[in-house]
């Protein structure tokens, strides 16, 4: 027997996008829930395969987006109208034509602000420190290297089944990941 | 037979995920510079000296080192400003709109020329910033509860400019940043130096590839290109309405926003054709940059090309139909004028040079590309200058009528903010991969030993 140390889980290797894909869908189907797939570049259905619901990035964007306009707008109303009125050749002090082209900037700005700040937030990024940094051959996770980690908080997660059924999807090979 | 006109790949054939990745990021983690980037940095850095004399007589003196008087109070500050303003233009297209058109061939070139873009604005930026005489209180263009109690005034697109290229310029920066963000971390991974490691490292944001992070970054990358698209348009379109809201024949005119925004496609193409061409040769990125991006970059000149051509002739014949005699003297003057030969000169190089591009066999030919767009590049800067100076130098009362001629320090100024242009872009090339390794893995087949994936 082994002593216990506590790991974070067990990681197996692919070197081929589709191998980790069907490694996911396998995974998910024999009752793994928290695992996660570390690839070079985007892999599409890999979310989906892993039983993932799809990111609600969009709707925290259109309310970035929204509160923009207003912002911007309410910013022109206050100032053109409240804080410093002004007759320019006799138009109305509030000129909203003329506020729409500074509205849409601001739109835009939060919005993108929102996108980039609460992309990184849902990612829980920046994390200087992660577990799975600690296998050495996952430097290549950013160049040629797939990766499937069922983590050991999963409730069917057992050292050796674990391994026995990562070893049975035909990776390169199987990692324990400390912590 | 049309099997052998067929454009060429995107990607040359034989690279997969690992030769890729080694490409590109050897460029910066692996090769020596070559002499040439030694010689253009140099050369960059140079101007950025000049550029720094040319600020500091500008601060000490005052804009009266310019040739700028009345009538003529617009000359090359703005000129330049413009002209900068569109060559970033093209960086945001590539990047953004080509990316939602799903134009994969975009992936080798999207890089750097949001890159370009970022320099350009900053280029640009600055000629208002020192136009304004006193530079260092810029600030109070912006909205902020100042002690005198005053507030800017929103019906000056003046004003919607600063707004325009305040936000134009931070999400071109987010849009960069955000795509550069996994390439850090394949840096990271690679790099044998220590403190480029931990450097890439800070830049990486602890990237380590996740698919949940891959969805949201997607879902976020793919929002950016949907809001920088409508921006880029916006922000010429409201650079040309600081024109076109004057009451100023040649400057009048409901045409300007489509025009201006073709224009700076135009010349954005042709400043990343200039840039490009030399550097694949020189850094042997032809794998990448290949003939099939030379040939779509040429494509798009040409259209964006024959919009402003479209422009210069509805410009002459709104002139011509209309009753006013302000708008046909004007006209007149542009082309029978004391500034006739850069109206002559702007048509050869924005119209007839351009012209050669429908014959595939000037588009294949890397020289004469390149030629034709410097041309171009002359050719946008041209098209300023007669916008801006013929305008402006004969006023509604002949005793009013002027000339404007640049200053030393009008030159040095432009040269300057090419230099630093210049010096920026090879520091980029230098320190960051210019292509999106990331994007061009998807474009590749995963291993070469295991026989070719799709």
């Amino acid at each position: 027997m082994t002593t216990y140390r506590p790991i974070h889980g067990l990681m197996a290797e692919f070197d081929d996008p589709d191998a980790l894909l069907a490694a996911a869908r396998a995974a998910r189907d024999a009752g793994y829930r928290r695992m996660e797939a570390y690839t070079p570049q985007p892999v599409h259905g890999l979310t989906e395969a892993l039983g993932r619901r799809p990111t609600r990035l969009p709707w925290i964007v259109l309310g970035g987006g929204l509160a923009g306009a207003v912002a911007g707008f309410g910013l022109q109303y206050w100032i053109n109208v409240v804080a410093y009125p002004l007759n320019i050749g006799g138009r109305p002090l509030n000129s909203w034509p003329a506020f729409i082209p500074p509205t849409f900037e601001t739109t835009v700005l939060f919005s993108a602000g929102t996108a980039v700040v609460a992309m990184l937030a849902l990612n829980k990024l920046p994390m200087p420190y992660h577990p799975v940094f600690n296998v050495k051959e996952f430097e290549r996770a950013s160049t040629d290297r797939f990766f499937l980690c069922i983590e050991a908080g999963d409730p069917l997660f057992h050292h050796k089944h674990t391994r026995t059924f990562l070893l049975g999807l035909e990776p390169l090979r199987v990692q324990e990941v400390k912590s | 037979m049309t099997e052998t006109r067929e454009a060429a790949p995107v990607v040359a054939p034989g690279h997969d995920y690992a030769s890729a990745t080694a490409a590109i990021s050897d460029v910066v983690l692996r090769r020596k510079p070559p002499r040439a980037w030694f010689v253009t940095f140099g050369l960059g850095f140079l101007g950025v000296l000049v550029l720094f004399y040319t600020m500091g007589v500008l601060v000490l003196k005052g804009v009266g080192i310019w040739g700028v008087n009345i009538p003529v109070g617009w000359g090359f500050d703005i000129i330049n400003f413009v002209w900068w303003i569109g060559i970033g233009h093209a960086g945001t297209l590539i990047s953004a709109i080509l990316l939602l058109l799903r134009q994969e061939w975009r992936t080798s070139i999207n890089r750097f020329a949001e890159a370009m873009t970022l320099f350009a604005v900053a280029c640009a930026a600055m000629f208002p910033i020192f136009h304004l005489g006193r530079p260092w209180v810029f600030y109070w263009m912006l909205p902020y509860p100042s002690s005198t109690g005053m507030w800017p005034q929103f019906r000056s697109p003046l004003i919607w400019d600063v707004f325009a290229v305040s936000t134009y310029f931070t999400v071109s920066l987010l849009f960069w940043y955000v795509g550069l963000v996994p390439d850090l971390a394949t840096m990271r991974d690679r790099v044998k130096n220590k403190l480029a490691k931990v450097l890439y490292g800070i830049g990486a944001l602890g990237w380590r590839g996740a698919a949940s992070h891959w969805e949201r970054y997607e879902t976020a990358y793919l929002l950016l290109a949907g809001l920088s698209t409508p921006l880029v348009v916006s922000v010429h379109s409201v650079v040309s309405l600081d024109f076109a809201v004057a009451q100023l024949p040649g400057w009048h005119s409901t045409m300007f926003p489509p025009y201006f925004v073709a224009g700076a496609i135009y010349s954005g193409f042709a400043m990343v054709l200039t840039l490009l061409i030399p550097l694949r040769k020189l850094y042997g990125m032809g794998d990448f940059i290949t003939m099939r991006h030379m040939d779509n970059m040429a494509k798009v000149m040409l259209a964006t090309g024959l919009i402003v051509a479209y422009g210069y002739g509805l410009e002459a014949f709104t002139a011509w139909y209309s009753p006013s005699d302000f708008e046909q003297t004007l006209q007149r003057t542009r082309m029978h004028g004391p500034y006739a030969p850069f109206y002559w000169s702007l048509i050869l190089c924005n119209v007839l040079v351009p012209q050669l591009l429908w014959f595939r066999r000037f588009r294949s030919r890397l020289a004469v590309l390149w030629v034709i767009s410097l041309v171009v590049n002359v050719g946008m800067w041209l098209e300023r200058f007669v916008i801006v100076v013929t305008s402006l130098h004969r006023d509604f009362l002949p005793s009013s009528w002027g000339m404007y001629t640049p200053t030393i320090f009008d030159i040095s100024f432009l040269l300057g903010t090419i230099g630093l242009f210049l010096a920026c872009l090879f520091l980029f090339i230098r320190v960051l991969p210019m292509i999106s390794i990331f994007e061009v893995r998807t474009l590749v087949s995963p291993n070469k030993e295991r026989g070719k994936g799709t």
